[in-house]
């Protein structure tokens, strides 16, 4: 078969899906772009003008700006810490030989497949409420005064319940990892004597390192664009806390209708959302070829 | 050369890998007990034996009807997958056996579509349904739900096409086997897997998704999102009936998922095992 | 709704006019609602209105409220013509109104529209001209514990000062036995706690912005209020009450933790309801507090209400449901059905008058005093540029009013100082407010 032949084949087979997300990137991109510099407010739809720079300055200057993005950055990376390290952990044992495998595996990964408006709400209400809650009812049995999670610790409440929600995608692509690894050359370290936490460092993790790869890339992804979780639970508050920039946006969206304001903030979310992949890329890209 | 492991061993294994799975599922437990309390036993404290009442599930379904959010979850999740793949499936094949330089840039850059908020292009998107006629259509959710996962599609295609062997390929053409034979009678076989975890995993991303199905929809088109978010937060504390439509929410996709959790997980590797 | 033949022609209101001129037979309603349990009793009674009218067929969209609120304000906003009915508040409808994206009600006599609360009536005209229906309203008052107050030897007076429920919470207070003197709403949220502290400081002569839309909140009235309220919810309150809405206050109450709670009237036929309420028969209702020498209190008033935009297509027969499902006779209809204690509250004189209903309802004399005193028109003792009462009707509003409501609830939650809280909310909205126009 000629070269030429396939590669005209692959280019074809290849177009369908390029142009189709092409398309779906760049018409919503340049609308975006272009209200983002005007002074377009949804509710009064007859004064919109050319507004320069202005919404941009406005929402880079806005105060809780720079805590959003502090707020975006400790959310992916705690959940991105609680799943990897979980994750790991848990898909070791499930891949030991444990009585009622499959029912196990079966509940670790349930909470994937629950929406995240109905997890937000699940937590919210009936485990974490402050009076209600099942750990309100757990502190009151210890006599211990319940914590108000989401007015005392606001951001690490949401980052429970995201991870909740992630820990088994982790799981599952690091179980599978761990299964493919070559169960003579651990034998053979433990029989040279090896400790556990040694054979663990040495063997189990460098094995694993493509999958952790996977894990960061792929949650990353997911975990820059969350809000349901916040809208639902703490609104983005007290003060701030747990507003990070994709919360902003909404709020400038959906609250203000402000849409040239919160074109301006989906503009810069893209920026700085590349800079993190092209970071990632940099940093563990090499792990994926 | 099968490894001996300690009854003791085993025992405590077992401990703490069922001791870690009730943890992580007991939210969802919690939730289906709610769902079979009454109102005032539902915030009356700890308690993980309900009445077994089925009173909230009727209020439900009463309040607002369960099939019609289903049947559209049903369509729109499995439509938008379908198409997602006839377009992803000759893209991921190509890009898998007849790579080229810039084939690893393309994959980033369909990745890179996602980390758009979707709160800041809902105005332009939101017009563009209206002036199409596409608003509260199922085609139109649809084709939205379809592009917003097609680049994770085509992620997981990739990486699973790539790892069946090109040798396999060409002893199949030694053979004298068309280019028809080596995609019916060797190829498919062997991708099957693959596509058949991609599908499932694309179920359930857009089965949940409660952003534009929310937005886009109002009574025609509305899928179990929908449905929920007419539960949510209403005047009263009414954690039964909101547990109740809860479970209605999630259940066909949880149970989807637990009869298929083996299928799932053999091509969700993402590319993470060589 | 034709929404291929709206974008072949692309012009919506010749839709509009269009659909107006159409017979009434074989017409599709398209209603947003907020999931509340009037209105789903509402929605429930259906059959009842078409089976009256045999053309009409109604879909139910029904959605909580701070979803409802974006969807039909998008709706609305890009003419989207997806609703033919919306179930919207009082603060939307002036707004709303102005734009002319509402039509205006007119009524034939069998709907006696002069029979409607004026207080309630006022807050959805504008220049004279009725632009939704109410279907239930409210104002705030004072639920107490008689049994708790007598116990504690205090009285609260029918028009009580902040000073008498400050006592009186005192009073109350036995937190070793989860007695708490007063609730309060602390979650943030224009329509949650910024409600109450609105109306609260509306009763300390406080204001939001003066003539030339400078916010307030460095006055002495503002910190007052921020400051009474933030210790009377601190000694006198319950734990975590920085995330306690109306739901979290009413199932306080209900379970008898609360010695006072000061919210919308509505709450007070569910924590009278046996049914539902531990303490239904020691309730008591005092009007909405003032400060000593303040001659206001509050001013809230609220009312959920039936409108139709201007971009629906059906305009006929969304007139003919919100004259029935407003109308004296479903009230009487939803009092044949399940009572007295369940028809739709605020709406109607006529409902105040009725023996049945005073007899069911102890509420209702307390309900109708505070609607009537609600001054939506001027809110503030002082000189004021806007209208609303627990709410300023700006377009702005929902915003700025969600800002500072987060700024209290941090101050509420402990996590920074009356006047740091103060301060974050004077700049938030300056910024606002500049942004907006309003000061130039």
């Amino acid at each position: 078969m000629a070269t030429r032949q396939t590669q005209g084949l692959a280019r074809l087979m290849r177009a369908p899906a390029i142009i189709l997300l092409f398309v779906w990137m760049i018409v919503p991109l340049c609308m975006t772009l272009y209200y983002s510099f005007l002074n377009y407010n949804m509710l009064n739809p007859g004064m919109t003008s050319w507004a320069g720079w202005f919404n941009y300055q406005y929402f880079y200057t806005d105060p809780a700006f720079l805590e959003s993005i502090r707020n975006t950055l400790v959310l992916v990376l705690g959940v991105l810490f609680i799943t990897v390290v979980g994750g790991t952990f848990i898909a070791m044992l499930i891949d030991k030989p444990i009585w009622g495998q499959g029912i196990v595996r079966i509940l670790v990964i349930s909470p994937f497949f629950v929406m995240p408006p109905v997890a937000a709400l699940i937590w919210k209400n009936m485990i974490m409420h402050p009076s209600y809650g099942v750990l309100a009812d757990v502190a009151r049995f210890f006599g211990v005064q319940p914590v108000d999670w989401f007015a005392q610790y606001p951001l690490t409440s949401i980052i429970l319940i995201v991870a909740w929600q992630w820990l088994p995608f982790a799981t599952l692509i690091l179980l599978t990892s761990l299964q493919s690894l070559d169960t003579e050359q651990m034998e053979a370290a433990e029989m040279d004597g090896a400790p556990a936490y040694s054979r663990f460092f040495y063997l189990v993790l460098p094995h694993m390192a493509r999958a952790i790869t996977v894990v960061i890339l792929i949650q990353t992804i997911f975990l820059l664009g969350i809000y349901a979780e916040i809208l639902v639970t703490t609104n983005g508050g007290p003060g701030t806390a747990s507003t990070n920039l994709t919360f902003l946006i909404y709020r400038a969206a959906r609250l203000n209708f402000d849409i040239g304001g919160a074109a301006a903030g989906g503009i810069i979310a893209v920026i700085l959302a590349n800079l993190v992949a092209i970071f990632l890329m940099r940093a563990v890209g090499r792990n994926l070829d | 050369m099968a490894r001996a492991v300690t009854r003791n061993a085993r025992i405590g294994w077992t401990i703490a890998a069922w001791a870690v799975a009730l943890l992580i599922f007991f939210p969802i437990l919690y939730t289906i007990i709610t769902s079979l309390k009454s109102e005032q036993e539902a915030i009356a404290g700890f308690d993980l034996i309900p009445s077994f009442t089925l009173e909230s599930y009727q209020t439900v379904q009463s309040q607002n009807n369960y099939w019609r959010p289903f049947m559209n979850s049903v369509i729109l999740s499995v439509g938008s997958t379908l198409l997602a793949l006839v377009v992803a499936i000759p893209a991921a094949w190509a890009m898998a056996f007849s790579p080229t330089k810039r084939t690893k840039d393309i994959l980033m850059w369909m990745l890179s579509t996602k980390m758009m908020p979707a709160v800041a292009v809902l105005v332009p998107i939101y017009l563009i349904f209206l002036r199409t006629g596409l608003m509260d259509t199922r085609i139109g959710l649809t084709i939205l739900l379809m592009l917003i996962n097609l680049p994770i599609v085509v992620w997981m295609l990739y990486t699973y096409f790539r790892e069946i062997p090109g040798e396999i390929l060409e002893a199949a053409r030694m053979d004298g086997a068309s280019l028809r034979d080596e995609i019916l009678y060797v190829l498919t076989p062997m991708a099957i897997p693959g596509i058949a975890s991609t599908l499932l995993l694309n179920i359930i991303l857009a089965w949940n998704e409660a952003f534009w199905t929310i937005q886009l929809t109002t009574t025609k088109a509305a899928p179990l999102s929908a449905f929920i978010a007419s539960f949510s937060s209403p005047q009263g504390l009414f954690w039964a009936k909101l547990s109740a439509a809860s479970v209605m929410a999630i259940a066909p996709i949880l149970v989807l998922g637990w009869f298929s959790q083996k299928q799932l997980v053999r091509g969700l590797t993402f590319g993470a095992v060589k | 709704m034709n929404t291929t033949l709206r974008a072949l022609l692309g012009a919506t209101a010749l839709c509009a006019t269009a659909g107006i001129g159409a017979a009434q037979d074989n017409v599709t309603l398209t209603i947003a609602t907020v999931n509340n349990g009037d209105m789903i009793r509402m929605q429930g009674l259906t059959g009842e209105f078409t089976a009256a009218n045999p053309g009409i067929t109604v879909e139910w969209v029904t959605l909580e409220e701070n979803i409802l609120r974006q969807n039909v304000t998008t709706d609305i906003a890009n003419q989207g013509g997806q609703y033919d009915i919306m179930t919207i508040g009082t603060y939307e409808v002036p707004i709303w109104a102005k734009q002319n994206w509402l039509v205006p009600l007119e009524f034939d006599d069998a709907y006696a529209v002069d029979d409607l609360i004026p207080a309630v009536r006022d807050a959805l005209s504008v220049d004279g001209k009725l632009y939704a229906a109410p279907f239930y309203a409210e104002s705030a008052m004072v639920m107490y514990r008689t049994d708790l107050a007598q116990a504690a030897g205090v009285t609260i007076p029918e028009s009580p000062t902040w000073t008498d429920i400050m006592t009186a919470a005192k009073a109350m207070t036995d937190k070793s036995a989860e007695q708490y003197g007063i609730c309060l709403r602390g979650k943030p949220g224009w329509g949650e706690n910024m409600a109450f502290l609105t109306a609260m400081s509306n009763s300390y002569g406080a204001r939001w912005f003066d003539a030339d839309w400078k916010p307030q909140f460095d006055s002495a009235e503002w910190k007052a209020t921020l400051t009474d309220y933030l210790t009377m919810m601190n000694e006198y309150g319950p734990p975590g009450a920085s995330s306690n809405g109306f739901n979290e206050n009413l199932a306080l109450f209900q379970q008898g933790r609360c010695g006072i709670w000061i919210d919308a009237t509505v709450a007070a036929s569910f924590v009278t309801d046996p049914k539902n309420s531990t303490v239904a028969d020691k309730v008591g209702f005092a009007q909405f507090p003032n400060k000593d020498g303040v001659d206001n209190h509050g001013n809230w008033l609220w009312a959920w209400n039936l409108a139709i935009p201007t971009s629906s297509d059906a305009q006929n027969a969304a007139k003919t449901f919100i004259a029935w499902a407003t109308s004296k006779g479903y009230t009487e209809l939803v009092a044949s059905k399940e009572g007295w204690r369940a028809a739709p509250p605020g709406t109607r004189t006529s409902l105040y008058e009725n023996a049945d209903y005073q007899k069911e309802a102890p509420f209702a004399a307390m309900t109708l005093t505070a609607i009537n005193s609600a001054n939506t028109q001027k809110a503030s003792v002082q000189d004021i540029p806007y209208t609303g009462g627990q709410f300023v009707a700006i377009p702005e509003f929902q915003g700025i009013g969600t800002a500072v409501g987060q700024q209290f609830s941090a101050a509420l939650a402990g996590q920074m100082s009356a006047d740091d809280a103060l301060a974050g909310a004077q700049s938030t909205t300056l910024r606002e407010m500049t942004r907006a126009g309003y000061i130039k």
